[in-house]
């Protein structure tokens, strides 16, 4: 028999709500409300943002180099260099001692790194600054030709990967026959295929599309593959009893079951085509954002190599949500849809 | 003075007289089903053979094992036997078609089309125009209520509303056989009464000879004029009973002795069987509350 200490232990805890909230510290996957699903959604931006402005902007935060602005009697120091604090220390007992002019300035960051101001200035200012070179494009001009860049390869890639993916997916024989070589081609660096894509297909858009569609097409035919696999297979059944038959179980059941997925799956896709988009565009002749982001940083103007850089990342998440947005309204029977 | 179920009153007779008397529907003869899986081979069913008439309505019954919904898929031609025969009105079936017409547990309508659309689905995939199509499917849709559901997507629906429309998506198609594989076992107690009366009523309108798969002995002996008992391990014919309940069933005959009758011998058919490994006892709870004395 139990004693009354242990009935004691074992009797229900005083308030479930009092349980939920007290001792609860880590709730696994509580619900959000939608304020603090926004919030968070900015603070995210925020929260890399704050900590870039900090090293900027605080100068006992980092700050390893000094930026002249007088250069004193220092012969090879001019306005506006930036030098090491060591240097900088030195030069400065040097003129102690030698009774010259010390040389003036002001904690820096190395060049590599501008400020958040001067990044969202540069985003404005090369949109509205004349390219350097004078057969340059502006940035515009630069993002046009990258967004058709990945545009081709990816409209290449799907055309051959969804359909034969699906295939894949629904046929063990296509299969079979299919994906052990594709698994093999996967691994294969797209960009190791650069200069071959040249040869073939000279040095302007023939070769950077191919490389994405080479870094693109063998993920998507197995991921396409395995979503389509995944189709309720019930569903498959309860079509044959309606009297389905061969490929109409593909067109009337397998791909509308499995739609919403492949959607998903080809947003993916489209982010993984845009990583190979630099490497692309640096094979034979560079183009695109590649090549205003080379040009600007062989000028130092590292200010508009991050602001291009951010860019392409507004552009793909930009894309994406508007991806994602037309997917609601395509699929308005899929439940799982964010 | 105990009642027996094999005491039929003089109309269940002669209703079951009239329905033996009508062409056979579906037939099974000396049907086995084996899995090899690895080194093991398992035997689902063994030797079955039964017979339907037309618009009969046979439960199938059996401890969990018993290969009931194997059963059911070789019926509808999802699952191939190892031997034996289907036939379907004298000729022999292979692969599944429109005339079986099967009803699953899990609803399997098609998420991304309407109602309307999965009514219409197996008619469109027998080349039916669109208009016709949807013509015959709003004329199905009215029979069970749902007409003002017919642009509702499936998960918009409630459980009940989702098995009607599954009912009536094989219907359409005018199978001779509905083949229903514990159709109602996802549903709420109450939810599934109202079907399973409902059911009846649809089944007494249209001609179709149903086989319903259940594991409820309550829903077998309330629905069917025969019940095919299987054994486990492997699935065997155990007994044929006919239920000695007079058409129209209604829910006061659940209280009657004939319905306990039936239900006691099924009990006794299936329950010796399935407790097996279920045999020991459970341990006795030990005290763990000071307020016990309210409910002794």
């Amino acid at each position: 028999m139990l004693d009354r200490s242990e009935i004691a232990a074992v009797k229900p805890a005083a308030s479930e709500t009092d349980d939920l909230v007290r001792g609860q510290w880590f709730r696994v996957r509580a619900p959000l409300t939608r304020r603090l699903r926004i919030f968070l959604a900015i603070a995210s931006f925020l929260l890399p943002l704050a900590v870039w402005s900090a090293v900027s902007y605080v100068p006992f935060i980092w700050h390893p180099d000094v930026l002249i602005s007088d250069p004193g009697d220092v012969d090879y120091y001019m306005p506006g260099m930036r030098v090491t604090k060591a240097d900088y220390a030195g030069q400065l007992a040097a003129a102690k001692t030698n009774h010259t002019a010390p040389p003036v300035g002001t904690p820096c960051n190395p060049v590599y790194l501008p400020a958040p101001g001067d990044v969202a200035a540069a985003f404005y200012t090369s949109f509205t600054t004349p390219p350097a070179d004078q057969n340059g494009l502006w940035l515009h001009q630069s993002l046009w030709q990258s967004i058709q860049t990945i545009f081709w390869g990816f409209v290449i890639s799907s055309i051959i990967g969804v359909p034969l993916g699906i295939l894949c997916g629904a046929h063990s024989g296509l299969a079979r026959l299919v994906e052990p070589f594709v698994e093999f081609f996967r691994y294969l660096p797209a960009p190791a295929f650069g200069t071959l894509a040249v040869a073939v297909l000279g040095i302007y858009a023939g070769p950077k599309i191919a490389i994405i569609v080479i870094g693109t097409l063998f993920q998507q035919i197995l991921i396409i593959a395995n979503t389509t696999r995944k189709a309720d297979f019930a569903l498959v059944e309860a079509a044959l009893t309606l009297g389905t038959r061969n490929l109409r179980l593909l067109t009337s059941v397998i791909i509308p079951s499995v739609l919403p997925d492949l959607y998903r799956d080809q947003r993916i896709l489209l982010g993984w085509a845009w990583t190979y988009l630099i490497v692309a565009e640096l094979i034979g002749a560079t183009s695109g954002i590649s090549l205003f982001i080379t040009q600007q940083s062989r000028y130092q103007h590292y200010a508009n190599v991050y602001a291009a850089i951010a860019m392409i990342g507004i552009l793909g998440l930009g894309g994406d949500l508007l991806l994602a947005a037309l997917g609601r309204k395509l699929f308005p029977w899929d439940k799982s849809a964010a | 003075m105990s009642v027996s179920y094999l005491d039929q009153p003089p109309e269940v007779q002669a209703r079951l007289a009239r329905l033996k008397a009508r062409d056979v529907i579906l037939s099974v003869d000396g049907m086995s089903k084996r899995f090899n899986s690895g080194k093991n081979n398992v035997t689902a069913i063994e030797d079955l053979s039964f017979q339907t008439h037309r618009r009969e309505f046979l439960c199938v019954i059996g401890p969990s094992g018993c290969g009931k919904s194997t059963l059911a898929r070789i019926l509808a031609g999802l699952d191939t036997a190892s031997e034996g025969w289907v036939s379907l009105d004298g000729k022999p079936v292979q692969g599944p078609g429109r005339e079986r017409g099967m009803v699953f547990q899990g609803y399997t309508l098609f998420p991304w089309l309407s109602v309307r659309r999965n009514v219409m689905f197996g008619l469109r995939m027998a080349g039916v125009g669109k208009v016709e199509a949807q013509r015959q499917a709003d004329e199905w849709l009215a029979l069970v209520g749902l007409e003002k559901f017919a642009d509702a997507y499936p998960h918009q629906l409630s459980g009940g509303m989702k098995q009607r429309v599954a009912i009536i998506r094989a219907l359409v198609n005018r199978p001779r056989v509905l083949l229903m594989d514990e159709p109602f076992s996802a549903l709420d107690a109450q939810t599934r009464q109202r079907m399973q009366a409902y059911l009846l009523e649809i089944w007494k309108k249209v001609d179709i000879t149903i086989i319903f798969i259940t594991h409820d002995l309550d829903e077998a002996v309330f629905l069917a004029d025969r019940i095919l008992v299987l054994d486990a391990h492997p699935g065997r014919l155990r007994e044929m009973i006919e239920v000695p309940l007079p058409r129209p069933r209604d829910a006061a005959q659940i209280a009657s002795p004939a319905f306990a009758a039936t239900k006691a011998r099924l009990e006794a058919l299936i329950h010796g069987k399935e407790t097996a490994d279920e045999d020991e006892p459970y341990p006795a709870v030990p005290l763990l509350t000071d307020v016990s004395d309210e409910v002794e």
